[in-house]
């Protein structure tokens, strides 16, 4: 490893084996649908069978007639029970443009899976025999299935916006106008691509699930939900059902994945919460697959058009970058701002002058809404630079790598202002470079290479890198601002030491797999030097945690562990106030480590913290005027984005008969700054590798031209199984943040930013000696053979 | 329908619809959820459970299908407070993030290596090919199970 800093942790940097595990690996973990909910309704969603119709009838006597059915409503029945519609939390442009969204739809269906009708029922399989007998009359409307089709404004999917364009979004930084234009016309070398980032489904292995119990007398109401954002999720119910907010708890209890699509405030959670407040009984919903492949958010959906120019050796002069995302149907929670967080990362890791210009339009399709899905916009800028870099290495005739080492920021130049004014706080991608190079035996895969594909060769070798960098730790408030999000990016927490000096550390984190509890811990411990295992972790209850802002753009860590930390430190400065009054000194005399005060020059005049626990607690010998107890709360906003960076490498064979890539080598070499816990650090990279991997290689929501999703189950949308993927080499650099004081980087997103853009310039140099320049992902049998096809006929 | 099954060597005499899928009978009359339910076409193995000792998808057989046999499900492994041993090979290997397709990949786990007790890395992806996990790149599943063999 490389180490910048050498610090003196005993906890931070091992590797502590999760406490959440025993629940989860005996079953006796609950997750939403666990729970015993007695005398709780079920709610059954009926949806929209087209992507585009008016609703000209619907017929319910036959269904609410049906045993076990207690109600059905229509979206019209409904209107009245909102106080708002459905909320995007994102407007990021004064001018855009976004249509009204309920829970059911009322006049009109946008997508297949727009809901349409709910039902309420005993049981679950009333609840669902019911939705057949639901007559509903459509006029059925064109569909708007292709991006580049809803740019013309042809067919329309929201009339009252007569167009189907959201917004534009620009960022245009030139040192001097028109500069971007003068190097592109001054350029030795550049490159213009276009890339398909194609939708994927999140497939977290959870579906989604909600329980809403109301309190029979007084309008209190508790909301189970599978979500991420318990603490989002209960502003945002509020509002939108007219609750007041105080008398609304959020749980989150065992949540299975979300990789962003529970970073949302869904239609089901408003009809459960909402139809419990009108029925005063508890009501329950739980997903399907199917349903959850049409209802819950889809990632990606970009095509992106990229233009690199360079001078002669090759250096970057210039990016210029034209984005149309698709929004689908409606802006769900942060729908419109996904393609923004990418926006600052087009020019990846390469010190580029001030001569960038990204423009992003946000377009409406008759498709389930995009939004947040792991890396949320950074993934696809990642994959542009990286793979438009190796389009440029390709027509100057020189080594990707070179290229590369060509336009690294230096070391040196950290802490780097970029061109976009945001400072990248850390950083060292030629020795991650170098790292994963030597890993991946860089120079002996080229010479394999050229001995390898020879024109006959019908398997041919490739190698593909990336080095990214992802802007993560979301984030400084004020900047949210600038890029008008509509809350703040700090992360609370309270740490209460007990009278036993057992500790309490409540996060405004809400885990669903990432093992917080366990990390959590060890920085409460290694703070306050009292043993992890006396710490427990509270968190996803607004009851437990009211403060907080959830779990998402791997912001956990770099805010949320940050948060704890401060909070420590509040708790150690009370408790030496208190040491210095018992031990009559000055607290100025005090020092503090492994959790004793001990007097400067005098260590044998020193008191442990968990004796000042018991006395803050007794309260009987307390400096004057200062509070019993040991709790304090801290809420920290960081002030930057952290930027965890790496280089990827993959070494793959392809067999241009079969068109079937096998991976030989997957080489990462990440550095998210000081690592807590190693053994959860390196899982969070495999998991994210695979999932970016697996956009490169296997999946894609494909649609219809009618607009149906023909991959709407896992027998037809190709989550990856054990065999189908590699095993993964993985190690670390260690630069740690110089803006917190942990060290510490987000590291959740990471691998899937890095992933994606590896495997497909791999695949793209194993063709290249047939003339093979491009590829749409995910690089199928299918897809190799066309390109195959392209470029022989072509040449 | 009546039905007898012994569920982690209990015997419950049970009435059931003729359509109520095993997974349904263990979550819903035996109030045993660590059982999950991740699709609905038995793609995902997040149900998987022992019956008569092999590793089948509970959502991919009737209730009264099981009527006679001896079930194992995921409550069903720990002995005398103490964890299987796949389920310690998981936790020291950290092969499980979330933790929802755990229960299914364990027991599928634990079917492998009654099968085939010195697994290859190749033989544990295949043998595990009917499960899916969302979190972990599979990459530490393979290494607790591979763990697991060895102990």
């Amino acid at each position: 490893m490389t180490m910048t800093e050498v610090r003196p942790n005993t906890v931070i940097g091992t590797r502590l084996l999760r406490r959440e595990d025993p629940a989860l690996l005996t079953g006796e973990a609950k997750f939403t649908n666990d729970l015993n909910i007695p005398g709780a309704l079920h709610l059954a969603v009926l949806r929209s069978p087209h992507a585009h119709a008016k609703i000209k009838s619907i017929n319910t006597k036959a269904a609410t007639a049906l045993p076990g059915v207690v109600a059905v409503y229509t979206g019209a029945d409904l209107k009245s029970m909102w106080a708002g519609p459905m909320p995007c939390a994102w407007p990021v442009t004064a001018d855009m443009k976004a249509p009204q969204h309920f829970p059911l739809a009322i006049d009109t269906v946008n997508y297949v899976g727009d809901g349409v009708a709910a039902i309420l029922a005993t049981s679950e399989t009333a609840s669902r025999d019911a939705l057949d007998l639901i007559e509903v009359e459509y006029e059925v409307l064109k569909p708007v299935v292709d991006l580049e089709e809803a740019m013309t404004d042809n067919v329309i999917v929201h009339d009252e916006l007569g167009t189907n364009k959201s917004y534009t979004w620009n960022l245009k930084i030139e040192a001097t106008e028109g500069c971007v234009e003068e190097a592109f016309a001054n350029a030795a070398f550049t490159v213009s691509e276009r890339y398909v980032q194609q939708r994927l489904l999140p497939m977290a292995m959870e579906t989604r699930a909600v329980a809403a119990v109301p309190q029979p007398f007084g309008g209190d109401i508790t909301i189970y939900s599978s979500t991420q954002i318990p603490h989002i999720l209960k502003v945002m119910t509020a509002l939108t059902i007219g609750i007041p907010e105080h008398q609304v708890r959020v749980i989150a209890p065992s949540v299975g994945g979300g990789f962003g699509s529970k970073l949302n405030v869904y239609a089901e959670e408003l009809l459960c919460v909402g139809l419990a407040r009108k029925h005063n009984v508890p009501v329950r919903w739980v997903e399907e697959r199917s349903e959850n492949a049409q209802a819950t958010i889809h990632g990606r959906g970009q095509v992106q058009y990229i233009e690199l120019a360079a001078d002669k050796n090759g250096k970057l002069t210039a990016v210029r970058v034209r984005i149309i995302g698709d929004m689908g149907a409606y802006l769900q929670l942060v729908t419109p701002g996904i393609p923004l967080l990418g926006a600052f990362l087009y020019a990846g890791v390469y010190d580029i002058p001030h001569a960038y210009d990204f423009s992003c339009t946000g377009v409406f399709t008759t498709l389930t809404p995009t939004d947040a899905y792991r890396g949320a916009g950074r993934p696809e800028a990642t994959y542009a630079i990286e793979t438009a870099m190796d389009a440029l290495a390709r027509k100057m005739g020189i080594d990707p790598f070179d290229l590369r080492k060509r336009n690294f920021i230096q070391k040196e130049q950290f802490p780097y202002t970029a061109f976009s004014g945001l400072t990248y706080d850390s950083g060292n991608h030629l020795a991650a470079a170098e790292k994963a190079a030597d890993m991946a035996d860089y120079a002996a895969v080229r010479s394999r290479q050229a001995i390898q594909n020879v024109p006959s060769a019908t398997k041919r070798l490739g190698i593909g890198m990336t080095s990214y960098f992802e802007m993560c730790g979301l984030a400084p408030s004020r900047v949210l601002a600038s890029l008008n999000y509509g809350a703040g990016g700090w992360e609370a927490a309270t740490v209460r030491i007990l009278p036993t000096a057992k500790v309490q550390v409540v996060t405004g984190t809400s885990p669903h797999g990432q093992g917080h509890e366990t990390s959590w811990a060890m920085i409460a411990s290694e703070k306050l030097g009292i043993p992890a295992e006396d710490i427990d972790v509270l968190h996803s209850d607004t009851a437990i945690a009211p403060l907080g802002l959830d779990t998402y753009g791997s912001r956990s860590l770099p805010v949320g562990g940050v948060a704890i930390a401060g909070a420590c430190d509040k708790v150690i400065d009370k408790a030496k106030l208190i040491a210095a009054h018992q031990l009559e000194c000055s607290a100025e005399d005090l020092e503090f480590a492994g959790g004793v005060f001990s007097v400067k020059g005098s260590p044998d005049r020193n008191m442990p913290l968990a004796a000042i626990a018991f006395q803050a607690f007794t309260a009987h010998n307390l400096p004057d005027g200062l509070e019993p107890n040991l709790e304090a709360q801290y809420t920290y906003d960081p002030p930057n984005f952290s930027w965890p960076f790496g280089t990827h490498i993959c070494v793959l064979e392809i067999d241009i008969e079969t068109g079937q890539v096998e991976i030989l080598k997957y080489v990462a070499v990440d550095d998210c700054g000081v690592q807590i816990n190693p053994l959860i650090v390196e899982g969070q990279v495999h998991g994210g590798i695979i999932q970016g991997l697996a956009q490169a290689l296997f999946e894609e929501a494909i649609y219809d031209e009618d607009g149906n999703l023909k991959t709407s189950t896992l027998a037809e949308y190709l989550v990856p199984a054990a065999s189908d993927v590699p095993s993964l080499t993985t190690d670390f650099t260690v630069t740690p943040s110089p803006t917190n004081q942990l060290g510490v980087k987000g590291i959740g997103e990471a691998g899937t930013i890095g992933a994606a853009s590896t495997v497909m310039n791999a695949v793209i140099d194993a063709l290249s000696g047939l003339g093979v320049t491009h590829m749409d992902m995910p690089a199928s049998p299918h897809h190799v053979w066309l390109a195959i096809k392209a470029a022989s006929s072509a040449s | 329908m009546k039905i007898n099954i012994t569920v982690n060597g209990t015997s419950h005499d049970g009435e059931v619809e003729p359509r109520t899928l095993l997974v349904h009978y263990l979550r819903e009359h035996l109030a045993l959820t660590g059982t999950n339910i991740g699709c609905d076409t038995s793609s995902c193995g997040a149900c998987t459970v022992h019956l008569n000792g092999e590793s089948v998808k509970s959502c991919t057989i009737l209730a009264v299908q099981a009527d006679g046999t001896k079930i194992v499900t995921i409550e069903g492994l720990s002995k005398d407070g103490e964890m299987h041993p796949m389920q310690q090979a998981f936790m020291e290997n950290h092969g499980l993030q979330c933790g929802y397709c755990t229960p299914g990949m364990v027991m599928a786990a634990i079917g492998l290596l009654n099968e085939n007790p010195n697994p290859t890395e190749s033989d544990v992806r295949q043998g595990l090919e009917g499960n899916l996990c969302r979190c972990t790149g599979y990459h530490n599943i393979v290494k607790s199970v591979l763990a697991a063999a060895n102990k």
